[in-house]
Order: C-alpha cells, then structure tokens, then sequence
C-alpha cells in the first residue's frame, strides 16, 4: 500500500469540557476518495475543522504527508495543499465570485498559472463566469455551494476537505456537486468527504468510515458499507 | 454668502482630516469588531514626534522642505510601529476575552499614551515652525492658504490610495475576508494575525500625517490634543457607518462642514445667546441626531445583518 497522504491516529478534540472526537483512527491514501458519514452531532465536523486547523486536538496526532501538523496553523496547512469547503459554504458574500475565487489562490505565487486556473473554473462550473462580478453572497445555495469548491479548488490542493455539500441543495444541484467531485476524484486528486446524504456519499467513495457520538463504529469499503445491514437501517432508512 | 463658502472651505480642510482619522477607527472594528480608543492618542504621538524630530533637523540644519518630509516619515515610522505594539501588547491577549475587557484597555493604553507623552512633552503648546511661505488665496471671496491646499489634496490623495489597495491588491483582499469570516480567511492560507497588525500599522500611519496636518494648520501641539481629534473623528466613522470605509470619509467630510457651519451660524441661530467656542457641541449633536434615525450610521448595514 502508498503511503497515506493523511493519516489520523487516536485524535481527540474537546469543546470546553465535551468531548466531541474521542479518539479516532483515520487515513486517506493519494487519490483516493473516502466518505465519512454519520448522523447530527456525531462529530464530523469537529474532526473536519481540526484536519484543517482551525481547531485544536487533546490529543493524538495527525501526520499529513509523513509530517505531524501538530505546531503547523491552520493558514499554513492551507499553503501545504490542505484545503477545506466547510460546512455552510463559508464564502465571502461581500466579494464578487471572481474575488472568491482569488482568494483561494492567495498562498500562490503563480500569477499565470492563476489567471489559467480561474478560466478552469469557469468551464468546471460555466454558472460562475456569468456570474463572476456578482457578489458571492447575492448567489443561490448551489452557486455558492460552487464558488466555495471551485475556490478550494484554486488552491491546488493535494487533499480537498467537503463537509456536507449537498446540503440544502436541489436534487439537480446536488447531482451536478456530484458528478464534479466524481471529475475531481478521477483526475487523482486526494478527497475526504463528509455527508449525511450516506446513499450518495458512498455511492462515489471508495472507502467509508461510520462515525457514532465522537467514535468511529465501522469502516470498509465502500460498497461493502453500502451493503451492511447496519449501514443500511442506520443511515439509508431500508 | 462670503461666510458660507468661507466655512465650507474650512470644513472640508478640517473634515477630510477627520476622515483620516476615521478610517482608522473604522478599519480596526471592521476587522477586529474593536473600538480603538487609544486611535486618538496615535495622532497626537504622530504630531510629537513630527515636532521634535523637525526641530532637530532644523537645528541641525537641514534644509527646510528636506526636514518637513523626513520628520513626516519619521512620524509615520513612529506611529506605525506603536500601533501595531498597541494592537501586540493590550489587544491580541484579550482577542477572545469578553467584548467589554479590549474596551476597558482602550481607554487604559489611551491614558498611558497621554501621560507619556506629557512627561516627554510637557504640559505646554509647543507651536509648530512655520516652514513654508503659506500664501493665501482668495476664491469666490473665501480664504484658503497653501497649508490648507496641501493638506486636503494630500487627504484625498491617500484616501484614493488606501480604496486602491483594499479593492484592487491581494492585501486588501485579505484584509476584507479577515473581515468578513475569519475562519474561512484561514483556510484560504491568510496569516490573520499579520493582516491585524498591518491594518493597524496602516491605520496608524494615517493618523500620524493627520497629527502632522492639524499641527501645522493650527501652528500647534499639545500632548491632549489626540483626546478631542479622536473622539471627533470616531463620531464620523459612527456617523458614516462604523466598519464601512467610505462612510468614514463621508461622515469625516460632512463632520468638518456641519461643525464649520455651525461654528458660522451658531451666534445668528441663537441671536447671539451662543458664540462660535461651542462648534464643539455639534458635533456631538449630530452625532446623537443621526443615530436616532439610522442606528447603523449612513452608509452602514444593519448591526444584526452583521452578527
Ligand atoms: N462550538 C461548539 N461548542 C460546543 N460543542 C460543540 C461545538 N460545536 C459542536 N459541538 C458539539 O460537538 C458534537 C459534534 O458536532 P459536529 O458539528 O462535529 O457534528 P456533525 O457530525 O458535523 O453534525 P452535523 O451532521 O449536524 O453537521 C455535537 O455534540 C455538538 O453539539
Ligand atoms: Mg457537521
């Protein structure tokens, strides 16, 4: 087996005194796609936010292509390859789409290079270049749901973090988020990703985790997960 | 009407001072949700040091014009570096306290900055040396000087540099997001802590050439002038919108016409009950007026569309 490109080792988080993430075991090798599934509250989230740095563990240890990140912020994991579409889009409504989409290339150099990606962009999703002067936050759900991939995207990142995009999305825009990844997934980029939605998830992941109130209670493949009878009466109501 | 245009000169000289002043307030609580009341005190310190460091170079016998723009720089030097200590040492400890606690050491830092520079300065006016030449000129029977001229183009000019760099440069662009969700700024690799700090070493660097422009258009400096300077030019960030800069440069703009206005018309208003010492009041005045009706200032969103 590769080497794994993220690899997750008995991480712990806490809120305050709550543990929301009690000890958990994790990886992703290079270019695969793996889902994470689970109900509300589970944790998902948490251990997202952590990956990406913008919170804390209390302990364990998480290495990212060999190395701990355990002093490495959450701007510097961003500049590493490291990037997260989180949960509720998080775009900056009071910037153009253009303006977004920079900004996901902020930790680049390469301005040619960047101005070539932007036209990439645009062809993945041709709804943002009619909108691309349009402030981000005057958008429908499922745009802004593609502004926030297509600005990770920007980053070229080695590892692409989605927490729920399908979220509060149309069946045909929850579709169109969905072929997209599947394109992404195909052209070897490394993919964790988060949905409650575990029929669709696991229908274009390779591998899957189940996670349950902060612990993670199954894991296999992804067709394998699909099938299980626990999979199946927990999350695809059969 | 000689009198109206006279004191709409004096006013949009005063108030684009103020504008500066209040772009400073104003981009600090738009990034960090923080009213910077030690923001008067950098304006002072600016002004200060703009004094010593030009009365040295002239002793020292530097030419006139070259000792006018190196102390400026010095000042600006000066200023930004004790800003982004401000921001370092009282500010950044306290990011996630309660929202009252940076509020308290406001005003502490505020009291600190006062009090040092009267001890370094003293208690007394220092007047400014008179450099240039400072023609007047008549328009339309109003009276400008050269001094006047300059410090409104000079306002102008860094206000049309300041909207270039946060609307057109990857700096502003970080400085916007950071503003708009720190979170996410993060995640797309900005470095928030250093975007604060060069949002208050911009900001303070701004101040200081207001210090440099109203002590050289009064002709003097008082270690408490940043006091009133800074609770004016706050009043016209609140008036224009807090955390919106355009609303700092209107609402600095239209302070500086009302109190000038005011302060012309206020002993015919008041058949002489009240003479031209109480502009001051307007101000303030003004500023409760406007909150009555637009709590969020004129151009500034509602509060709640903000949390
Ligand atoms: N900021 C917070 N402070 C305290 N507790 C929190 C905080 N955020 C989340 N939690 C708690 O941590 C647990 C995990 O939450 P998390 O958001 O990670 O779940 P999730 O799996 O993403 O759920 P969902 O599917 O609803 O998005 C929950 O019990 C939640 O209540
Ligand atoms: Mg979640």
């Amino acid at each position: 087996m590769n080497n794994p490109l993220l690899e997750v080792r008995d991480l712990k988080v806490a809120y305050g005194g709550i543990h929301a993430i009690k000890g958990i075991d994790l990886h992703v090798a290079p270019g695969e796609l793996v889902a994470l599934i689970g109900s509300n509250g589970a944790g998902k989230t948490t251990t997202l936010k952590t990956l990406a740095g913008l919170l804390h563990p209390a302990g364990g240890q998480i290495k990212y292509d060999g190395n701990s990140l355990h002093d490495v912020a959450a701007h510097q994991r961003a500049a590493m390859g490291i990037a997260l579409v989180p949960e509720g889009r998080g775009v900056f409504a009071r910037m153009t789409v253009a303006e977004n989409l920079l900004m996901g290339a902020y930790s680049r150099g390469d301005k040619k290079e960047i101005a070539a990606d932007v036209a990439h962009m645009y062809e993945l999703f041709p709804r943002l270049a009619e909108r691309k002067d349009q402030l981000a936050g005057t958008l429908s759900g499922g745009e802004q749901q593609m502004v926030a991939m297509a600005r990770a995207l920007m980053s070229r990142p080695r590892l692409l973090m989605l927490d729920e995009p399908s979220m509060g999305l149309a069946p045909l825009m929850v579709k169109k988020i969905f072929e997209t990844i599947r394109e992404i997934s195909a052209l070897g980029m490394s993919i964790l990703l988060v949905e409650q939605n575990a029929r669709l998830a696991l229908q274009v992941a390779q591998r899957g985790y189940v996670m349950e109130s902060g612990a993670i209670t199954l894991s296999g493949a992804a067709s394998e997960l699909l099938g299980s009878d626990a999979v199946q009466r927990a999350y695809l109501g059969a | 009407m000689e009198i109206f245009l006279q004191q709409i000169v004096n006013g949009l000289v005063q108030g684009s001072v103020y504008a500066l002043v209040a772009l400073g307030y104003t981009m600090v609580y738009g990034i960090l949700g923080l009213i910077n009341f030690a923001h008067g005190e950098v304006v002072m310190i600016g002004a200060m040091l703009a004094l010593s460091s030009l009365t040295a170079m002239l002793g020292w016998g530097v030419p006139p014009l070259l000792a006018v723009l190196l102390s400026m720089v010095l000042a600006m030097l000066g200023c930004m570096v004790l800003g982004y200590s401000i921001e370092r040492i009282a500010y950044r400890p306290l990011r996630h306290a309660p929202r009252l606690a940076p509020l308290i050491t406001a005003i502490g830092v505020s009291i600190v900055l006062q009090n040092l520079a009267m001890m370094i300065w003293g208690r007394e006016y220092h007047s400014f040396p008179q450099l240039i030449a400072n023609n007047t000129h008549t328009v339309g029977g109003a009276i400008i000087n050269d001094i006047q001229i300059i410090i409104f183009i000079l306002a102008l000019a860094i206000m049309a540099g300041l909207m270039v760099v946060v609307h057109r440069t990857r700096l502003g662009r970080a400085m916007r997001a950071v503003a708009e969700d720190q979170h996410a700024a993060q995640l797309m690799g900005v470095d928030i802590n250093r975007v604060i700090s060069i949002t208050f070493m911009l900001g303070s660097a701004m101040a200081a050439i207001a210090g440099v422009m109203v002590s050289a258009n009064y002709g003097l400096a008082h270690y408490y002038m940043g006091f009133l300077l800074g609770l004016k030019a706050f009043t016209a960030a609140v008036l224009g919108g807090i955390g919106n800069l355009r609303g700092a440069m209107l609402g600095g703009l239209l302070l500086g016409l009302i109190e000038s206005l005011g302060a012309g018309y206020i002993g015919d208003i008041t058949g002489g009950f009240l003479g031209s010492n109480y502009q001051d009041v307007f101000a303030f005045f003004v500023l409760i007026t406007v909150l009555v009706f637009r709590p969020s200032g004129l151009l500034g969103e509602r509060i709640a569309e903000r949390a």
